[in-house]
This record gives C-alpha cells, structure tokens and sequence, in this order.
C-alpha cells in the first residue's frame, strides 16, 4: 500500500534554536498518528511545516494526491499547496477562533469550503451544512447564528464541521481538545473518534495530552528538543516505555 | 517639468479656456500623471486587478474622495469634453465643484450632455445613454476592497485575488439569503470580470450592473485607498449569484413621473410635507433629454405637454 504522507528529513530551526530536527516517518491511509511532548518540543513546529503553514529548512513531505500520486508538497506552489488545504487536507486549530470566521453564521462556516471549490447552488449547500451540524450534534435551528454565540465545544465542534465538509482524507489537529472543561473534551474525543472511523480518515494529531492519544491514535510519536525520542504502537508505547523520557511522561500522567 | 495649463488650451475654446497658470495642466504635475497612467494601463491590461499607486492629496473637502478627480487629471487632453455626475446628477455640489475645478485647472470644455462628454467622472451611477468607444468612464470609488469586509487584513485579500481563492465572496452572499431569504446587496454589488477578478464596481446601483460590458473605457480611482483598476471596452463582467438565486438587476416597478421612462433608474423623492412623493430618473440629462423630446410623466405639468 502507498502511504498517504511520507515524511523524510524535516528540519526547521530559529536561528540557533531547534523547532524541529530530521523527522521522518509515513503515514498511511486510515491510520492516525499522534505527536506527543511538552511544549517546545517541537511537536507544533513539525505541524506546521507538515501542514505548508511553515516552510521546512530541509526535507520533503510527500502526500499521495488523488489526481496526481505521491507529490512532495514542500516544492509544490503555493496555489497548489492551497488547493490542497481546502480539498483533501483539513487543520484544526486549538482556538476555534483561529480556525472559524466569528463574523459568520454557522450554516456559512461550513459551507465556506464548498463554495472555495466552486459550490454554487444555495440550497444545496445549506443542506450539507445542516447535515453537518447534525453530525457533530449542533442543534440544526442554530445555522444562522454567528459562532460567538456558541460554547467553546460547540466552536470546536462547529471547526470540524467546517473542516470536514469537503471530505478531507488527512487531518491535521493542533492540540484539539485544548482549552476545554474534561468533561467537554471527553464529548469532543468521542465524536472526532466516530468521525475519523465513519470516513476512514488519517489524521495527525498534535497533543501534550496522553489521555488524547490513547483514545485516538494508533500509533505514537514522541519528541523532546526537537528530536523524536520513540515511536511505536500507542499502546506499546505508553505501556512500556522504552526512552527515559517517555517514562517521565507517562509517569507523570499516571501520577495526575 | 511644469508647463503652464493656458497653453495648452486652443483659442477656439469659447466657454472655459481661461486656465490658471498658477497650475499646471489638470492641477497634478506631469510626472505625477505619468505614475497615474502607468496605474491606469496596467489595469487596462488586467482587467479588475487593483494597481496600487502613490495617491495624492487634492484641493478637495474631505469625504469627497479624490480617486476619480486625480483618475480624471491624468486622462484629460485639452480638447476633451468633461461631465460631471454624483448621484446621475450634473447639478450636486459635489458634480459642479469637481466640473468647475477641471474648468479652471484644465480649461477643458464641459457638458452635461452625455453624447457630447469625451470624459465622464461619476459616482454612484453609469449614465443611461448607452456610452461608445471614444468615451472614457471615470468612477470614484470609496472602498476598492470587494473583500474588505469579510476579511480586513490586506496582506490576505491580496492573497486571495493572487490565487483566485474567492469562496469567501460567495460566502456573503450566502450570508444574505440565510438572513434576508435573497440578496440584499442592491448596490456595490460584487462583478467577476473577465473571468478573472471579483471585483467592486464602486457603489453603483446593482441594477447598472449588466452595462459594465460596454464600448467605453471604464477606469476607477481610490484616492485614501490608493488604488486604480479598470475595465476594457467589451469585457466580460459578470455579477455573482447562486443558480438557485440568480442575480436580477431589477429596479422599482415604476416609470419616471417627469418623463415616463420606464427603463431608467428611478430615484424617489419627496415632494411636499404631506408626504407626497414621486419617482424621477436619477440620470437628470437622461431625463432632460427626454422631457425636451415631448415625453411626458404621470405628474408632469398639464400645460407643458400640449406645448410640445
Ligand atoms: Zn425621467
């Protein structure tokens, strides 16, 4: 099988600081692949640099495109790379702010993606936002409200509708359960997990959270400086630790 | 560089060739109209795209925008012949300032008559005469940012038009329907021109929309925004709209109750403190014209008809 996102040698520096040192791995089609590490570790750097939203010092991020096959997405051009950001690849920030228009209803969040790549029925679109909503349980009368007026779950929730809509086949997540009360995060997971499984998506999440990874990423990928110190089978990993550092984190969860 | 604007001017000007040599041709100094036409052909030659130039102060009263009035210095030759609308009108404060300024600054000849202008600033409205290939369309234009409010960093609208990435045009649009169930935008309604740019076609009356495809020269001045872009004679401009909500360009369903026309653009205006009220055509010359061929309204004065 070809893999959906091959990542070979992405560095990123500032200066003399370290973002992110010669990360590699692949990424295959359904598979989802947590980051974890404190802050500073280099895991949002990584992100973004995999995401186009930085450019890497070196290294290539190589995305199996429907029309085209494996495609290095570094050297690709910046209309291309934005064509992708609003097709096949999705980014949830941790601020829904950061990743939703507040000046815009509900109903036209969502249908933003449809319009960008040329939706230009009404009707039609506002039925696929409603259907969304439904789908990440947001109360369909709310469409025409603005996101201010919604909770800090329903933003995020309402953020992966918007995201989701066009059919992504990779998703990046920043930190998604972020800045939210436990109890909202665990609604949150729950419905990222059914969605994810629902639509056979690949994602990249990025998260200092353990419980977050456990619930959703097969596999692991643990970075301290910059550098990534382990990876393996998310169970594996955080069962039995092989790098001192992964062990003081998972020790440190057990201890919360 | 400065050239006195009197010699320029012909002998055979009657009306208005007295020009102050205080200032040069058309106020601005040549090396200023030469940046401006530079902005004027590199729109010209993309057609909808905003050509940032180094916009300059005017003698002008502030508010009024001074992107049309340095647009309109730059294109002026002494043998053009300048009308002046706000509003359709040739007789606002605003049409007989800027007219009087080019009169004295320029010592061009000036009309209000449509068919006889070489050169037409206007703001808010295309005249109803349909304009021909020796005529320039000069608007003043107060926002050029069809984007602008839907996203105000200009680093990103710039963005966008570089990669045609406009969904979020169609996003206010969609944001129209939901609210208004159609829409709402009646004027600066948002144009794709030639299949290329979104575009603001200055705040005129959607229902001026379809004449943007025309033979005249269309140039557009954003002084405080310090943009020009333009429009080429027989350009493809095409008004946004969904296929379940087409764009109409529709207008009240009345006719002008001065001169019957029923396919002008009508304003409504107030006639007495009972709240009485008429329709007229916003285009005075259009009107004018009209009346002085014998059209009549439903409330023209009984007598003038007959004399006709
Ligand atoms: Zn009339």
């Amino acid at each position: 099988m070809t893999p959906l996102l091959q990542v070979t040698g992405i560095t990123r520096t500032y200066g003399a600081r370290i973002g992110c040192r010669d990360v590699s791995f692949d990424l295959y089609p359904g598979e989802v692949m947590g980051i974890v590490g404190e802050s500073g570790s280099g895991k949002s750097t990584l992100l973004n640099c995999l995401a186009g939203h930085q450019r890497p010092d070196s290294g290539q991020v190589v995305f199996d495109t429907r029309a085209d096959g494996p495609r290095d997405t570094v050297a690709m051009s910046e209309p291309e790379r934005r064509m992708l950001g609003r097709t096949d690849w999705a980014f949830v920030h941790q601020h829904a702010r950061d990743g939703l228009r507040m000046g815009v209803s509900a109903g036209g969040n969502i249908g933003e993606r449809l319009m960008a790549v040329g939706a230009r029925h009404y009707g039609d679109i506002r039925g696929q936002a409603t259907d969304w909503l439904g789908r990440v349980e947001i109360d369909t009368a709310r469409i025409d409200d603005r996101p201010a007026a919604f909770s800090g779950g329903m933003q995020q929730r309402l953020q992966i509708a918007r995201n989701l809509v066009t059919g992504p086949r990779l998703v990046f997540m920043d930190e998604p359960t972020g800045g939210l009360d436990v109890s909202v995060q665990a609604r949150l997971l729950d419905l990222v997990r059914g969605l994810v499984r629902q639509m056979g998506l690949s994602a990249l999440i990025v998260t200092h959270d353990l419980a977050v990874v456990r619930l959703l990423a097969d596999r692991l990928m643990v970075m301290k400086d910059g550098n990534v110190v382990e990876t393996g089978l998310t169970d594996q990993v955080l069962d039995d630790p092989q790098h001192g550092y992964t062990q003081l984190l998972v020790s440190s969860v057990l201890q919360v | 560089m400065m050239r006195p604007g009197g010699d320029r001017v012909g002998d055979d000007r009657t009306e208005a060739a007295v020009t102050d040599p205080a200032y040069n041709f058309a106020y601005l100094d040549e090396q200023t109209k030469r940046m401006i036409r530079r902005a004027i052909l590199k729109g010209l030659a993309v057609p909808g795209y905003q050509v940032p130039f180094a916009s300059r102060e005017m003698p002008m009263p502030y508010g009024w925008g001074t992107g049309g009035v340095q647009v309109t210095a730059a294109t002026l030759t002494p043998d053009d012949t300048l009308k002046v609308i706000d509003q359709g009108a040739d007789d606002t404060t605003n049409a007989v300032s800027i007219r009087k300024f080019f009169q004295k600054t320029a010592g061009v000849a000036v009309t209000e008559r449509t068919a006889d202008a070489t050169v037409i600033q206007t703001r808010h409205r295309i005249p109803e005469h349909p304009l021909t290939e020796d005529q320039i369309l000069v608007y003043q234009v107060p926002i050029p940012e069809p984007l602008r409010f839907l996203e105000p960093r200009e680093t990103e609208t710039r963005k966008m038009h570089a990669l045609q990435d406009y969904g979020l045009m169609h996003v206010k649009l969609y944001e129209d329907i939901a609210q208004n169930g159609a829409i709402a935008k009646s004027y600066a309604y948002p144009v794709k021109v030639s299949g290329r740019y979104v575009m603001d076609p200055s705040p005129i009356p959607k229902f001026d929309n379809p004449k943007l495809d025309m033979p005249a020269i269309q140039l557009f001045g954003a002084g405080r925004e310090q943009r020009i872009y333009a429009v080429p004679p027989y350009t493809p401009v095409v008004s946004l709209d969904f296929e379940d909500f087409p764009f109409d360009p529709s207008k009240a369903d009345h006719a002008c109750d001065l001169c019957g026309a029923d396919t002008s653009y009508l304003d409504e205006v107030i006639v007495d403190d009972a709240g009485g009220r008429m329709f007229v055509c916003s285009d005075t010359d259009f009107c004018g014209e009209r009346r002085d061929a014998g059209h009549r309204g439903a409330m023209s004065p009984p007598d003038a008809a007959v004399q006709a």
